[in-house]
């Protein structure tokens, strides 16, 4: 990946509190638009965290406060005036464990649309929701019954729902939070070939526990531990050449 | 020996038998290294104990069942022919007096010879049957523990046979519970057929007038019972409280799970649950004393006429007792929807508002529901507020702001003052109360159901 594609997100010093915790200790960084970018590293080095900055899912938690800035197309997204309920169509999220709405297929992924007025009919609606599934490789597997409960589906399906979802908000960047955790290596396997052509309309970040993973899917990759990031370069070079002690351990399998 | 210290000695000796079990085991453990105890010394020990104490408190169970019918025949048959060959009306009296006369309670008239010397061996029977109990009991304790302990060997599996009974005993606790409830809805169902023999099912169903009079009266002059105008005044002040209570229940609700600090949370939840704790007659002075008036007064500025006590006081209140119910089940529901639900709402870009109305409550909505229906049938059953506050007017009337009179409070006016337990009058009470307890039963069911298929929805 080079780096001449427009910058998306730039983070700046980012410093995360919880309570008197100081989580992460200053966090810098670039994100370019139609990149893939993953974050790696031990378990509490913060990257899930720093993750949840960037849509401001942080706000949900009680105490924790954020400084410095992160610029999305240049803008502030903690700058006061800015309203969150807009960064975050503009900003998809992932999570870690599938989690469907309670509602049919169809409703799961009509919920954004219809939030942010994006469907004035209903045959828009429809357009949004298959377009939605298709990108995300669904609809072929659902198409006959998008009238049942989206917990029906099998882990797999139920993650890919959860991306038509954020998919259907026409978000730019999509947030990932070891999305494939709770997924057996198969659905693991067709996620990732998601990845790769969602590429092709969004600024991904993901978030991984699976060094593997990272290698194959992401052009860019961020080693964070203890709350800083190590080190940040191109996936090959940070998994083939890396710079720092620290990352060569942890990709090595010495610690983590 | 009394029965009770009977009871006490068993006791005494289940500990005994314990103590000698453990003993045991413990010394063939050691005797013979090589084999292992299949189960630990303590359930040898209990195994013991339940032989020595088992069996012996089945067979005194079974001599006070059989013993007193037993010691009576003994008696009678002792007693001069030209008496004992009387009906069986005048030999209960007659028992009874020689009863009293062994348990020195005195009786009317002078006691003939033969009634005394008929107490006296009315007397030496019981003692002899106390005697031979406690012989009969201490014997087969013995031979019981002595069972016990020689049954123990390295391959007795006294934990599955203490396990097993131990078991039973747990049965037996929860079947006491069931056996109570169908016990009272047999009791019920009696009264209630004895009612239906005076006044048939459909003229109480399905009459419109309730007019029971006095049983005084006679039989001749029935008055009617309609339990149309009761129900009718149950369901609007329970439809009136639910009015009151669900608005306001699950507007705390939300606010304690998703507004709420968590400090206050934890300070406001417990006071509000204060609510249903106070007793419900306080609620029936609060009703009578001081909002009665508050709505009749407020009904007046409007121009309407509102009675101090009427549906509306009374559904206020019980509304405002409810609230509970309703609010704490909710909090708790609501708290239950995982936190990535949310999260998928607000990630989407959902206001927090948005995500309660259309994630949050929708995914808790089974809950709420059953919730709701517990509410409701603790109002249909409500008493006491009733009493005091709906002014007690057995008409029909779709008017909330008249008296009413409702079920709960026609069973306690028809079983208050003096009864004559076979005059309908009385008996209605039973039907009445039948009819209240099948409702709130079928409510209870609809409102376990609806909260176990919630409950499986996240597993």
């Amino acid at each position: 990946m080079t780096n001449i594609a427009p910058l998306k997100i730039r983070a700046k010093d980012v410093k995360v509190f919880y309570g008197d915790n100081e989580a992460l200790h200053g966090i810098s960084m670039d994100v370019y638009q139609n990149e893939v970018i993953s974050f790696i590293g031990p378990s509490g080095c913060g990257k899930s965290t720093f993750l949840r900055c960037m849509n401001r899912m942080n706000d949900t938690i009680e105490n924790c406060r954020v400084t410095g800035s992160i610029a999305l197309d240049g803008r502030d997204v903690y700058e006061p005036s800015l309203d969150v309920v807009q960064l975050r169509a503009q900003v998809g999220m992932v999570f870690q464990k599938p989690n469907p709405f309670p509602k049919s297929i169809y409703e799961n992924i009509a919920y954004g649309p219809r939030l942010h007025g994006l469907a004035e009919r209903k045959a828009d609606l429809d357009d949004i929701v298959e377009s939605s599934l298709r990108r995300a490789g669904l609809w072929n597997e659902v198409k006959d019954r998008l009238d049942q409960p989206g917990t029906g589906l099998s882990g797999g399906q139920q993650q890919r729902l959860c991306i038509a979802r954020s998919i259907a908000v026409s978000p730019e960047v999509i947030l990932m939070d070891e999305p494939c955790s709770a997924l057996d290596p198969i659905a693991t396997s067709i996620i990732e070939e998601l990845i790769d052509e969602l590429k092709q309309n969004f600024t991904i970040v993901i978030v991984t526990h699976n060094m593997q993973q990272a290698a194959r899917v992401s052009d860019r990759t961020a080693f964070f531990h203890l709350g800083n990031l190590i080190e940040i370069g191109n996936t090959n070079d940070v998994f083939t050449n890396p710079q720092q002690k620290r990352t060569e351990d942890y990709i090595t399998g010495r610690y983590g | 020996m009394s029965n009770l210290s009977l009871i006490v000695v068993l006791l005494v000796l289940l500990a005994l038998g314990y103590q000698f079990g453990t003993r045991r085991s413990r010394s063939i453990a050691t005797v013979n290294p090589n084999l292992r105890m299949h189960s630990r010394p303590h359930h040898y020990g209990m195994m013991v104990g339940l032989w020595a104490v088992l069996p012996a408190f089945f067979i005194l169970l079974l001599w006070l069942w059989l013993s007193p019918a037993v010691i009576n025949a003994m008696m009678i048959s002792a007693l001069p022919t030209d008496i004992s060959a009387q009906s069986t009306e005048q030999l209960r009296v007659v028992t009874q007096r020689i009863n009293n006369l062994a348990n020195n309670f005195g009786v009317v008239a002078d006691a003939a010879p033969w009634e005394l010397q008929a107490a006296e061996h009315f007397r030496q029977l019981k003692a002899n049957s106390a005697l031979v109990l406690t012989a009969l009991i201490a014997v087969i304790a013995a031979v019981g523990m002595l069972f016990g302990l020689l049954k123990i060997t390295p391959a007795l599996k006294a934990r599955h046979q203490v396990e097993r009974v131990v078991k039973s005993l747990l049965v037996l606790c929860s079947t006491v519970a069931i056996l109570t409830t169908i016990g009272i809805v047999l009791s019920m169902v009696g009264e209630t057929l004895k009612f239906f023999s005076y006044i048939p099912p459909t003229e109480f169903f399905f009459g419109t007038t309730w007019n029971p009079r006095f049983s005084t009266v006679g039989v001749g002059e029935q008055g009617s019972f309609g339990l149309v105008p009761l129900l009718a005044g149950t369901m609007m002040i329970s439809a009136i409280a639910m009015l009151v209570a669900i608005p306001l229940g699950l507007m705390v609700a939300v606010y304690l799970a998703e507004y709420a600090p968590y400090r206050l949370r934890n300070i406001a939840k417990p006071a509000i649950e204060v609510l249903a704790g106070i007793p419900t007659i306080v609620y029936g002075f609060f009703a009578l004393v001081t909002v009665g008036p508050f709505l009749r007064d407020l009904g007046n500025t409007f121009g309407l006429t509102i009675s101090a006590t009427s549906a509306l006081t009374a559904g206020v209140v019980m509304g405002i007792m409810i609230i509970p119910f309703i609010s704490s089940l909710s909090d708790d529901i609501i708290t239950q929807v995982p936190k990535t639900m949310r999260d998928g709402s607000l990630g989407l870009g959902a206001t927090k508002s948005e995500t309660i109305i259309k994630v949050v409550l929708p995914a808790a909505l089974p809950g709420i529901v059953g919730a709701v229906l517990l509410a409701a049938s603790r109002a249909i059953g409500e008493t006491m507020i009733v009493v005091l506050a709906a002014g007690n007017s057995p008409a029909l009337t779709a008017n909330p702001f008249e008296a009413v009179s409702t079920v709960t409070v026609t069973i306690v006016n028809q079983l208050t003052g003096d009864n004559d337990f076979s005059s309908p009058q009385s008996l209605v009470a039973f039907a009445l109360g039948l009819t209240l307890f099948v409702i709130t039963l079928l409510l209870n069911v609809m409102a376990l159901v609806i909260v176990r298929k919630y409950r499986e929805q996240y597993e």
